[in-house]
């Protein structure tokens, strides 16, 4: 017995001590923390219970059944996130490169399938070099059953992957069925295929950093939400971001106290629309002014910054924020906008929180690259999504709701359930000038003419009042008082059910 | 008396008009431009009239729609401000043919007073000491350089229509004199329309120091004390007060008694400022008299208890002083701070924007804010960026700058970029609390331009302290949250490691009494503070004494701001926090490589073309903003590879002129 207890201390040292001093040391030097500093740094203090420490690889080929090291490259297990389980995978870099083998691929399907059972998010803290190749089938067939599982997860629990260094070939697969993907600036990055393999084949040029660092998904590819600064940033803010989830798809968003009044005035909010229509504003200002402690927690912030995406808090409790944003490009819909608010939606739908969004848009983006790149599919994402969404759906149109645009973004029409409109709002098939020079083609070339006809389109569709006439908008509110009608409209939708007929699954035009 | 006054002016100085307007019964009437619909003025006034587009040329200076206003309205008077057409006398003559009173002086007491070589004639003639200089008109150039050897080196080229600082510059050689001659010529001729410009000795070691007077129609005329406006940037005034540190009270007579000999000799009528320049010897040259209110006023007004406004309207109704000089007595210290929208570590570019927070301390009778904004409005490109006067009185002038030095600490303004942390680190500078003051007092003790390292730290454990305070409030508050798994609550602890520029500090905290207890560098502080989680502003009771912070939450940073210092605070559990010294500094992305435009403004010339090899110093680009020519150039030698904005573009602040290879 005593030999036993000391054996096992010996195999726990062995385990923490990964792929030993020099290799922390190498690791510490790129600026990367260790597996267990990583968990150390984002679970509540002492609360991690790990599994499977003793487990290690069963491969006999090229020399590998004389290398062991207990844990196999990666720690595994659940803790608390402000007393709120979480179940943590966190590959060990200095362990043969986090290289995934059978028997660490095996660690991480355990920590899922309790996560599933018992409705916990799921966080891995990615860092391995891939596939481990000494395997070969074995290695492969164990991500294929980590994919298999993030299939089976998602929309039931919360899934979010955090790449703190290479994630490189297939391995890119298990991220990218999660819900959420944060990277580290500098040290993570992620591609299909790596430089030296786009060289033989295209012939380009190009870094790692370049070709798949945390600026580029989170910037040019959108695979990313968001790039931190350093693993210290990163797990800090990732605790604060599952602040904002629900642990699974049957809960309602967590809720916790706040002093901010849920009818604190704006009065500021009165001027926040600029007297030319054509003049932006930042939709960010209406956002911080609304949500409990001007607390927002943006998503995709330097990806498709025509549409606003992220969570914040009202009376106490988690609202995802879908907005346009007139800064850029208008705020129109396009491409990669459609793309960014759709998933986000299905996110806020699956994990039953209550979608605000926030309407100035002037319609889709016009242009071959648009129609080229096929943005009637895309743009039919969003509505999809606004469409199939059955949490509580509240709206408010600022400015421009203008044409196809204004149906999809949780228009009355895609059972919005409180629709709400500033006095500035103009709800139309297009800009009156645009309108006029349709209607009234015979008139064109006289200026008076035109000039008149557009104010007179302009005071009958330029206003709220025709949709209001319908039904359409529930009521026309006063900027200041934004935050306390919407709060009340949340409350209201408390306890609101809905359910979609049933069905195998919808068919979103992918 | 009047019944309805109109106010021909903007912003502060037409609400502070109106809130004396409204004390005395007197109805009001606001003007208003396109850009100023939202404006504070116009919501004030008790009625409005639009004076036209958002051009202060196409508004507030067009006289005739001013004109209009009043007989629309049945104005009997107008009230100028100062600016616009405050000193302006064909706008006088015009009101006077109108039949509306004008509240200031007479037209030929602003005509002599608003031509500085007139004024300076003039002033001789009533035995004022006067600055040696030329009082004619400069040809050109070379005029202005054989003059400026008469006199001797340095000296300074003036617009004779001038005022504020604009069309001025000093030479301290014959190219500077040159190059300064063609440069205030040009700012005189964009500003005033009138490229007149005269020459005089350059005073060094010099004090602003001017003397309030006021005068009605029957020959009384009164000085009430003095102000001190030495703290200047770019002759642009900063900081005020009243009385000055430096005079003795025979030199505050002696100067009394010349500004009012002055205003005499001219008939005037009206509050009016005589500005001298004070040497070190305490000799004092008459520099020129502002024949209206001064944006300064208020420091008077502190100090003597009397309503300058109050005062104009009822000499410009006809009424005698109600006072006379031995009626005037000086009691405690005021001390004025101009709140600007610019950006105080990017050599003060004006900053234009929307005031997506803006939260004034409240007045009591320690502090007085003058403004003309408010939360939601916008700082507009086509005005002063003058967001307000705050104005403090204390019995003494410690006591002013204790006052001033709280109230800055409570002023919230987020959108536009401002000074109030510039204004606090001059109120904590050891030299400003000594009162060794001059008008270079800011080029000489900020020579690099004012950067943040330059801000003193009173009490570096408040900061601290705060941090700890602040995380622990948000930890507390986190660890209410639902859904949590019963009996592995989440557990706050007392301990935390404050990391403020790399250096960690262990700090206790833990609630006692309704507030906390907090230990920290073998202190021990007992705090109170009833901070709402979210909040700007953070008022803590440490040991029974009150201090404000602004607390700001970045990521996962705080950003604390007190006494002009901003502070980058990250609090972590002890146990991870030596965590953070592993990871990598990164450096910020390099722009040498850019002439970024550093203000909103327009780019009126392009000095360099591409392929340019340039010297550094050397002229790139000039753009004006706020009526100024501000010259670009170069920070270090180089070549030109691309212009990337051409002239006439209007620019954005960090807008990219050029690059260099």
């Amino acid at each position: 017995m005593h030999q036993i207890i000391e054996r096992l201390e010996e195999k726990r040292a062995a385990a923490r001590l990964g792929g030993g001093e020099a290799r922390i040391v190498k690791q510490h030097q790129k600026g990367k923390l260790t597996a267990r500093e990583r968990i150390e740094l984002f679970l509540d203090p002492g609360s991690f219970e790990e599994w499977d420490m003793f487990v290690e690889h069963r491969c006999v080929d090229f020399g590998m059944e004389g290398q062991k090291v207990p844990g196999d490259g990666v720690v595994t297990g659940y803790g608390t996130v402000n007393g709120r389980l979480v179940f943590v995978f966190s590959q060990d870099f200095t362990v043969f490169g986090g290289s995934l083998s059978q028997a660490h691929a095996e660690k991480i399907c355990k920590i899922m399938d309790h996560a599933i059972k018992v409705g916990a998010p799921v966080i891995g803290l990615n860092d391995s070099g891939g596939a481990r190749i000494q395997e070969g089938v074995d290695s492969l067939a164990g991500y294929a059953d980590v994919f298999q599982r993030n299939v089976m997860a998602s929309g039931v629990i919360p899934q979010i992957s955090m790449i703190m260094g290479p994630c490189a070939g297939g391995a890119v697969y298990s991220p990218a069925m999660t819900d959420f993907i944060f990277m580290v600036q500098d040290s993570s990055y992620m591609f299909v295929t790596g430089p030296e393999v786009v060289k033989t084949v295209t012939h380009e040029t190009v870094t790692a950093e370049e070709l798949g660092g945390a600026l580029t998904h989170s910037g040019k590819s959108g695979v990313s939400d968001l790039a931190f600064e350093n693993d210290v940033e990163a797990l800090l803010m990732l605790r604060r971001f599952v602040n904002f989830l629900p642990a699974n798809n049957r809960e309602k968003p967590p809720v916790w106290p706040c002093d901010d009044p849920t009818d604190r005035m704006e009065p500021s909010l009165d001027t926040l629309i600029p007297d030319d229509p054509n003049k932006p504003y930042d939709m960010k200002e209406l956002i911080h002014k609304i949500v409990d402690e001007g607390d927002f927690f943006e998503l995709q912030p330097n990806y498709a910054g025509n549409i606003l995406t992220g969570f914040g808090r009202m009376q106490g409790s988690t609202v995802g924020i879908v907005a346009n944003q007139p800064m850029v490009l208008a705020g129109c819909l396009d491409i990669d906008s459609s793309r960014k608010a759709a998933r986000f939606v299905r996110f806020c739908d699956a994990f039953n929180i209550p979608v605000v969004t926030l309407v100035d848009v002037p319609g889709f983006l016009p242009g071959t690259s648009q129609e080229y790149g096929g943005i009637i599919k895309h743009g039919a994402k969003l509505l999809y999504a606004y469409a199939e969404a059955t949490v509580p759906k509240v709206t408010l149109i600022t400015r421009k709701a203008y044409g196809g645009a204004y149906d999809v973004m949780s228009s009355k029409h895609l059972r919005g359930d409180v629709n709400l409109a500033w006095p500035s709002a103009e709800i139309a098939v297009m800009g009156p000038k645009g309108a006029v020079e349709i209607i009234f083609r015979a008139d064109s070339g006289d200026e008076e003419k035109i000039k008149a006809r557009t104010e007179e389109y302009r005071s009958k569709f330029a206003n709220p009042f025709v949709a209001g006439s319908r039904g359409f908008i529930d009521d026309v509110i006063m900027p200041h008082a934004t935050r306390k009608r919407i709060c009340r409209s949340l409350a209201m939708l408390k306890e609101k059910k809905l359910e979609n007929p049933w069905r195998k699954h919808g068919n979103i035009p992918l | 008396m009047f019944k309805k006054i109109l106010i021909a002016n903007r912003g502060e100085i037409a609400c502070r008009v109106i809130k004396s307007c409204r004390r005395l019964g007197i109805q009001t009437v606001a003007v208003y431009s396109d850009a100023d619909r939202d404006a504070l003025h116009a919501r004030m006034a008790d009625e409005k009239v639009h004076v036209g587009a958002a051009a202060s040329a196409e508004s507030y200076l067009v006289m005739e729609r001013i004109i209009d206003a009043c007989k629309e309205t049945g104005a009997e008077a107008v009230h100028p401000g100062y600016g616009f057409l405050s000193e302006n006398a064909a706008f006088c003559q015009k009101l006077e043919a109108a039949g509306i009173a004008f509240i200031g002086p007479a037209p030929h007491a602003i005509t002599s007073m608003g031509d500085k070589i007139t004024s300076k004639k003039l002033a001789e003639a009533a035995g004022v000491n006067t600055v040696p200089g030329h009082t004619g008109v400069i040809e050109d150039a070379d005029h202005a350089v054989k003059i400026a050897a008469e006199i001797g080196y340095p000296v300074m080229l003036k617009a004779s229509a001038g005022g504020g600082g604009k069309g001025m510059r000093i030479a301290w050689d014959e190219a500077e004199c040159r190059d300064g001659f063609e440069r205030a010529t040009n700012e005189a001729r964009s500003s005033f329309g009138d490229d007149r410009v005269f020459v005089e000795k350059y005073i060094e070691e010099p004090r602003h120091i001017e003397i309030q007077v006021m005068a009605d129609s029957h020959g009384n005329c009164v000085y009430l004390g003095e102000r001190e406006c030495s703290i200047q940037r770019r002759h642009q005034k900063v900081i005020e007060e009243a009385p000055s540190p430096f005079l003795d009270e025979a030199t505050r007579q002696a100067m009394g008694e010349q500004a009012v000999a002055l205003a005499k000799a001219v008939q005037y009528r009206s509050a009016g400022t005589v500005e001298f320049i004070v040497d070190k010897e305490r000799n004092f040259y008459f520099l020129e008299m502002n024949t209206r209110l001064q944006v300064e006023h208020p420091v008077t007004e502190l100090i003597t208890g009397l309503d300058l406004v109050e005062l104009m309207i009822r000499v410009a109704a006809g009424d005698k002083l109600p006072v006379t000089q031995d009626d005037i007595k000086l009691t405690g210290w005021a001390m004025e701070s101009r709140v600007y929208a610019e950006d105080p570590f990017r050599d003060f570019m004006p900053s234009i924007g929307r005031l997506v927070r803006y939260h004034q301390p409240p007045e009591s009778p320690h502090v007085r804010v003058d403004t003309g904004v408010h939360e939601g409005g916008e700082v507009s490109m086509y005005y002063d960026p003058m967001i307000a006067k705050l104005v403090t009185w204390g019995k003494d002038r410690n006591e002013a700058i204790l006052h001033m030095q709280e109230a800055l600490d409570r002023y919230h303004i987020r959108g536009v970029l401002h000074n109030i942390s510039f204004l606090n680190a001059l109120m904590a500078h050891p030299r400003f609390q000594e009162g060794r003051l001059s008008t270079n007092f800011i080029a000489e003790e900020y020579p690099e331009g004012f950067r943040p390292a330059d801000v003193p730290r009173e009490d570096p454990a408040h900061a601290i302290l705060v941090a700890a305070l602040v995380h622990r409030r948000y930890m507390d508050r986190a660890a209410n949250i639902s859904g949590q798994v019963a009996g592995y609550e989440r557990q706050v602890h007392d301990d935390w490691t404050v990391l403020v520029e790399g250096v960690a500090h262990h700090v206790h905290v833990r609630p006692e009494n309704g507030g906390y207890h907090v230990d920290y560098d073998d202190r021990q502080f007992a705090v109170q503070c009833d901070w709402q989680l979210g909040q700007p502003l953070f008022r803590v009771e440490i040991d029974d004494k009150t201090v404000w912070f602004q607390v700001e939450r970045d990521g996962i940073r705080y950003r604390l701001f007190h006494r002009g210092a901003e502070i980058d605070a990250l609090v972590l559990a002890p146990g991870i926090a030596h965590f953070q010294d592993l990871m990598p500094e990164k450096l910020p992305p390099d722009l040498s490589k850019f002439l970024l435009s550093p203000m909103p403004g327009l780019l009126v010339k392009v000095s360099v073309s591409e392929g340019q090899e340039v010297k550094a110093g050397e002229e790139l680009a000039v753009i004006e903003a706020m009526k100024m020519e501000n010259v670009l150039r170069a920070q270090q030698d180089g070549v030109v590879s691309k212009i990337v904005a051409d002239a006439g573009a209007s620019l954005s602040v960090d807008q990219a002129i050029m690059e260099f290879a």
